[in-house]
């Protein structure tokens, strides 16, 4: 077994006078979850499709779990799992028929079939549902099937693509848990998404892409440091004290702060020690202080200093306070 | 860590087969759920039934029969029914160009296709689904027909050879459905498309008219048409009137042209769909 579950290189695929990709460079390792971060159009789809055999790249390699994806797709598909971007229900079927219909397609004794349709829909909360036609279910169901679908082999390599777009919130979060206890149980996952707060929350590894072109490559905590540290941000009461403040914080400050109406931020280093200098400072010049805090980058910022451009769907708020510690092997 | 499945070992008739009938048998599945969809092709054949035996009944004189004025309309109804069950067994192929260009236009096919399953096999299972709910087409067209009074008068094993002549016919224009269905850009276009190539087919034949009452230079093209030799055939296993032929290979050679047409077709069909298959990605 190779260390590494996927490995890209230089990939390019043309659709015409289209150029869909770039030449990407891709590696995941087994066990390990890289997300794939970009806006709509940036390639992510045709990434997935080369890797999971159902696009021949115009030019480059791909090796999915040792094997070469045009030379050996037959082997590939043994090993991976795919939930794509649209819906690939049968929706006309109730759940547990097209958990039987995939199980039989790929080759597995009719009883393990059966075993393990129970076992998924039980842990996608769908038992339930298992005997409805797919039609009557909600987005979230859907999605859960679809995934559950992909996962009737147990296969060791998992390719989501996009899959909370169009959720709603409390479906997404359902799905991430559902995808961290994939990852929990040693699945490799290679997943695609326009949500940068997504991609932070799911991934080890961060690979942003834009026309076809890896931009960026890292942790999220090494994109955000990529493009600078942290800031601060304050908001003052008194309309007149605006300047004191500024003063104030140019005292803690790395670079020049910058005013807006009653809020000023500038960038800082040093972390949270920060926070105390400049209540000092401020306590010091007496300006009364509305709002204090320490705004760590989002990767709303990395994308937007990385592209010159927003991410079209930008699901995170951009002051949420970050959670971290996945407790992840 | 992820434990690694034992699969299954390769069937006797090899994975196409094998993956084609859980394919076919899920597709059946799915039409015992839309049962309207259903009701609604075995409504067109009726129909058509209904209005042929009545309304022309008896306009449309069969050469070589000998009738007399008052059995005309009779016999044209026993000449008529085959005529249908042709044309119907032809419109199968519309039906299997609506269902691939929607097995097309959904995530579906991406995830068949990212599956060990072999290559043709969604093809297989689709056109013989297609091809099986003719099955209940042929008996709801044959007790229609009783009812207005046609019968076999060719005896039982002459009977079920037309009947699997019929299923044969209609098997093979699925696959030109099919890959007509996977060229198509949507489901719309695709159920425009799939219907107007049945019109000539069907019409340019001796389906419900004499070859012998068409002008000289439609004669040919209409005794090389694979529905001629089929509906003729037909009538001569149902033992029904089939009027004066006039002399081409083909209709001298009904069964014979009719099977080997239909290999033919799911030769070239069968290859250039599943080729096609192999390269399309949901849209
Ligand atoms: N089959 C195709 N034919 C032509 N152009 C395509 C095709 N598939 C994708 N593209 C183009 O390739 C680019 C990347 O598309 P895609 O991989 O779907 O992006 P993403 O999944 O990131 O939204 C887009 O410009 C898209 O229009
Ligand atoms: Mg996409």
């Amino acid at each position: 077994m190779t260390d590494e579950a996927v490995v890209a290189v230089g990939l390019v695929k043309e659709f015409g006078s289209v150029k869909a990709l770039g030449g990407i460079d891709l590696t995941v390792k087994r066990g390990q979850v890289v997300g794939l971060l970009g806006p709509n159009g940036a390639g992510k789809t045709t990434v997935v499709r080369i890797l999971s055999t159902l696009l021949m790249p115009t030019s480059g390699y791909a090796k999915v779990a040792g094997f070469d994806v045009v030379k050996n797709p037959a082997e590939v598909r043994r090993e991976i799992g795919l939930t794509g971007q649209y819906a690939a229900v049968n929706e006309y079927l109730t759940g547990r028929e097209n958990l039987a219909m995939f199980g039989a397609l790929y080759h597995l004794p009719a009883k393990y079939v059966r075993e393990k349709s129970a076992e998924l829909l039980e842990s996608f909360e769908l038992t339930d549902a298992a005997d409805r036609p797919a039609k009557t279910y909600s987005g979230g169901m859907r999605r859960r099937l679809d995934l559950a679908s992909s996962l009737i082999a147990q296969p060791s390599i998992l390719f989501l693509d996009e899959p909370t777009t169009g959720l709603d919130p409390r479906s997404r979060l359902g799905m991430w848990d559902v995808i961290n206890g994939l990852v929990a149980d040693g699945t490799t996952v290679l997943l695609t998404t326009q949500y940068l707060e997504e991609a932070d929350q799911l991934a080890d590894e961060i690979v942003v892409i834009d026309h076809g072109r890896v931009i960026a490559q890292g942790t999220a905590e090494t994109l955000k440091d990529q493009i600078g540290g942290d800031r601060i941000e304050i908001s003052v009461i008194d309309p007149t004290r605006v300047t004191d403040a500024v003063d104030a914080i140019r005292t803690v400050s790395s670079g020049e702060p910058a005013v807006e109406g009653l809020t000023i931020s500038a960038p800082v280093s040093g972390g949270s020690t920060v926070l105390v200098s400049a209540i000092r400072a401020l306590d010091v010049q007496g300006v009364e202080v509305g709002d204090i805090l320490l705004r760590r980058p989002t990767l709303d910022d990395v994308f937007l200093s990385l592209t010159g451009h927003a991410a079209e769907e930008d699901a995170a708020p951009s002051d949420e306070p970050k959670k971290r510690g996945k407790g992840r092997k | 860590m992820t434990a690694s499945v034992q699969t299954r070992k390769r069937p006797l008739l090899g994975w196409n087969i094998s993956d084609g009938v859980v394919v076919s048998r899920f597709s059946l599945v799915q039409t015992l759920r839309v049962p309207e969809l259903m009701f609604f092709s075995l409504v067109q054949p009726v129909i058509f039934v209904l209005l042929f035996a009545y309304v022309f009944g008896g306009a449309i004189p069969i050469a070589g029969t000998g009738a007399s004025a008052e059995d005309a309309a009779n016999i044209y109804r026993n000449y008529l029914m085959p005529g249908i069950f042709g044309q119907t067994v032809a419109f199968a192929a519309a039906a299997s160009t609506v269902g691939m260009a929607e097995a097309m236009s959904t995530g579906l096919i991406d995830r068949f296709r990212s599956l060990p399953m072999a290559s043709g096999a969604v093809l297989i299972g689709h056109t013989f689904a297609d091809a099986a709910r003719q099955i209940l087409v042929l008996l709801v067209l044959s007790i229609t027909g009783f009812l207005v009074g046609w019968r076999i008068t060719g005896g039982v094993w002459n009977a079920v050879c037309a009947y699997l002549l019929l299923l044969l016919f209609a098997y093979s224009v699925t696959w030109v459905g099919a890959s007509i269905g996977l060229a198509m850009p949507n489901v719309e276009t695709a159920s425009t498309a799939g219907l107007v190539w049945l019109f000539p087919l069907t019409f340019l034949s001796n389906a419900f008219v004499p070859l012998s009452s068409m002008p000289s230079w439609l004669q040919p093209i209409a005794a090389y048409n694979p529905v001629s030799t089929l509906v003729l055939a037909t009538r001569e296993l149902f033992g029904n009137p089939t009027g004066l032929q006039p002399d081409y290979w083909p209709l001298n050679n009904p069964t014979i042209y009719t099977i080997g047409s239909c290999a033919l077709v799911i030769a070239i069909f069968a290859t250039l769909s599943i080729r096609k298959y192999t390269k399309t990605t949901a849209k």
